[in-house]
């Protein structure tokens, strides 16, 4: 399986193109080096994304004042939610794990349009500039939250016009990324790689795609609409010239609840690579996983309204909503017992990224079970704006995602870097990260069942005892998180080389040396099976 | 590193481009069609109020563009390239003649004192402000999207004129045309909508 064939051209972390020094990264179309530039801003930004949250839950770890002001909180909140959601979570798999192994995965040299690909990066980072200079100018940071709603958003004197703007930037990143792997993925799939050939990854980066190309715009516009109101006094959304503020949070929402599906699509698709290969064993219903996805991508696109269950709808409305979005679960359920029935009978070999997949099911579970509660009518008017509802999506988009992330990380770790890292400290971290991360979020189930309102920096004295638990579940996740990555930095110094195939993988990345050639491969394969063709 | 070319390829990115551009632009028409339903009178009496005249000229105009510049890839295709670069002159000419009609437009009614933020405009009422903040935003962003298109074939004519783009490889070309009719097709629902709907 793993017979390593003799390059003669050197490794893309090795090759010496036009330019020299940071030039041969920053100015790279090489699909691998793009990848790693969004691989180094996007953890920068999370890092700094991560620091912001855990002040927050300091703040929290006892009523009344701790360590920041109400008014530095709601920047805080802002902040975080603008850097996690736009920076971290939506970019996240298809930018990184996408940018490098896509092309890889369907047996191409590189993505469609290279140079796009690196004026997506750009965008990136000019929109997360735009974000970070919102907090630094003006008459103080934005203090909208990440929704931006209407009308406080035209309101604040916070300095909204370069973090709406900064939004605005990212999503045309969102969208030329998404616009590339789709046609990357019709054009230059391998000879004799069907679509029903192609592995699971691409699979959900090309439903990932569609949702990126048809709901981004519809955020752009109305972020556009929201910096004329604030420059042009137009009226779009502002009750008092006739607007209606209301409609801002349908168009919201029109984007981003397919947004979710962004963030989750691409971590489903990582975990479906990583629990056959350490099972080694044929992924349970191919057919059933791919038909899924596209059935999420599809339904996604009509559930927005589930957020706005107390904003004021019609019943009608109400109901339909609240409908969909218990049928959107469906396919995101037959998933699980996809991979679930994978695991059944195989002989599992116990790795890091296994691990990573596992911890994923058990907190996707809960936080999709939780979504279902929140989608249920009569139960939202208890629980909307909520801990409960800060629980299910970090839940869901930090346990879904991230674990996605990190799973993904330590799978493909040897494949990107040619290097192995030292499994125990992963595993360490590992543990360390998930008792931090259950009691943080499950803690604030509670609370939110208790009442405990979202986004105030105060509290009464009765959920003072939960507050201790969920900060200190803090303290320990940031610790796991540490350990993770700085196992991670040093084992590209004292990591022992990888081999092509450490995992006995049957993708066509582990058929290629670790770290791959400028140019992937020196012959393009020709496909004649499925993709998880174990024994 | 090899570059193979790949026109289709080419080709299924601008029409997928041209899909976010539909529905940035459907995100203003789900906004129109919500707040004509409510202030159905306002819309109609300040609809009255716009020239149909420039409107249908402006029409016209862009149909005439959107018929030269498909012309231009077929001229090119059968390797006259005088002929082809003559046809995209044509085209920017008449963008450009859009545009001086839109200043007028515009002009006009800012000498009544009617643009967004304006006072006089605030007192005639809510459907008034929200038509004329429609009108202003939309047709702004489609004459915005007029100019990018303008400089889209400007450049692609100086690489004709260069011969980087030939009879050969013209799909470039071809992608600005797609990008010309795209911003012709918008203005076909923007002039119904706020011209002859009344």
């Amino acid at each position: 399986m793993s017979t390593q064939k003799t390059f003669e051209e050197p490794s893309y972390l090795e090759y010496k193109g036009k330019y020299k020094g940071i030039f041969s990264w920053i100015l790279s179309t090489d699909h691998k080096r793009i990848a790693l530039l969004y691989l180094f801003s996007l953890m920068t930004f999370f890092i700094v994304g991560a620091t912001l949250g855990l002040l927050m839950k300091l703040e929290l770890i006892a009523p009344g004042k701790t360590i920041i002001t109400a008014q530095t909180y709601n920047a805080f909140f802002t902040l975080h939610g603008i850097i996690m959601i736009f920076a971290v979570v939506i970019p996240g798999l298809p930018a990184v794990f996408g940018n490098f192994l896509l092309p890889i995965m369907i047996g191409a040299k590189d993505v469609a349009f290279p140079r796009l690909n690196l004026l997506s990066w750009y965008f990136y980072v000019i929109g997360v500039s735009l974000v970070l200079i919102s907090q630094f100018t003006g008459q103080g940071p934005p203090d909208t939250g990440w929704t931006f709603y209407a009308p406080y958003s035209f309101r604040t004197t916070g300095n909204m016009l370069p973090a709406v703007f900064g939004a605005f930037v990212l999503g045309f990143s969102s969208i030329l990324t998404g616009l590339n792997f789709l046609v990357t993925i019709h054009r230059m799939r391998a000879p004799g790689m069907t679509w029903m050939k192609m592995p699971l990854f691409p699979w959900t980066l090309y439903a990932t795609g569609w949702v990126q190309l048809l709901a981004t715009p519809i955020i752009g516009i109305t972020l556009l609409m929201i910096i004329a109101e604030r420059t042009l006094h137009i009226g779009f959304f502002d009750p008092t010239l006739g607007g209606d503020p209301i409609l801002y949070q349908h168009l919201f929402w029109t984007y981003s609840h397919p947004a979710v599906y962004i963030m989750i699509l691409p971590a489903m698709g990582a975990i479906s690579e990583i629990i056959p290969a350490f099972c080694h064993k044929t992924i349970f219903g191919y057919k059933f996983i791919v038909a899924s996805s596209i059935a999420i991508a599809f339904v996604g696109y009509f559930i927005w309204g589930h957020h706005m269950f107390t904003s004021g709808m019609s019943g009608t409305a109400l109901y339909t909503f609240s409908l969909l979005t218990f049928i959107v679960a469906i396919p995101s359920a037959v998933k699980v017992f996809n991979w679930i029935s994978t695991m059944h009978k195989a002989s599992i070999d116990l790795q890091t990224p296994f691990f990573w997949a596992v911890g994923f099911l058990f907190v996707f579970m809960i936080g999709g079970f939780s979504g279902l509660i929140l989608g249920a009518l009569a139960a939202n008017i208890h629980l909307h704006n909520t801990h409960f509802v800060v629980a299910h999506f970090h839940f869901i988009v930090f346990g879904g995602t991230g674990y996605a992330f990190f799973g993904a990380m330590h799978y493909w770790y040897p494949k990107i870097t040619g290097k192995m890292y030292d499994s125990r400290w992963a595993n360490t971290g590992l543990i360390i990260f998930f008792l931090g991360f259950i009691t943080l979020y499950g803690e604030m189930f509670f609370l939110g069942m208790r009442g405990m309102p979202r986004r105030y920096y105060d509290y009464d004295e009765i959920f003072h005892t939960g507050n201790i638990f969920s900060s200190l579940g803090a303290i320990v996740m940031y610790f796991g998180l540490a350990v993770i990555i700085i196992n991670l930095i040093a084992s590209l110094k004292n990591g022992i080389k990888a081999p092509s195939d450490p995992w006995g993988g049957k993708t066509l990345e582990w058929t290629i040396p670790s770290p791959p050639p400028v140019e992937n491969f020196d012959e393009i394969p020709v496909i004649t099976k499925g993709p998880y063709n174990y024994k | 590193m090899v570059t193979h070319r790949d026109d289709l390829a080419s080709k299924t990115g601008m029409w997928l481009f041209l899909f976010t551009e539909l529905l940035l632009f459907g995100g203003l028409f789900i906004v129109y069609s919500v707040y004509r339903y409510r202030n159905p009178i306002a819309f109609h009496q300040a609809a009255h109020e716009l020239s149909v005249v420039i409107g249908t000229a402006n029409t016209i105009i862009l149909l005439i563009s959107s018929t030269t510049i498909a012309m231009s890839i077929t001229a090119l295709q059968t390797k006259n390239k005088k002929l082809c670069l003559l046809l995209m002159g044509v085209t920017i000419l008449l963008g450009l003649a859009f545009l001086v009609n839109k200043y007028f437009e515009w002009g006009a009614h800012f000498r009544e004192h009617i643009y967004p933020g304006s006072s006089v405009l605030a007192l005639r009422g809510h459907g008034d402000v929200l038509f004329y903040g429609l009108y202003f935003f939309m047709t702004g962003l489609h004459a915005l999207h007029i100019i990018v298109g303008l400089v889209f074939i400007l450049v692609i004519a100086v690489s004709i004129f260069k011969d980087r783009i030939n009879s050969e490889n013209y799909v470039l070309l071809e992608n600005s045309g797609l990008y010309w009719h795209l911003v012709d097709l918008i203005w076909i629902f923007l002039f119904p909508l706020f011209y002859l709907i009344t």
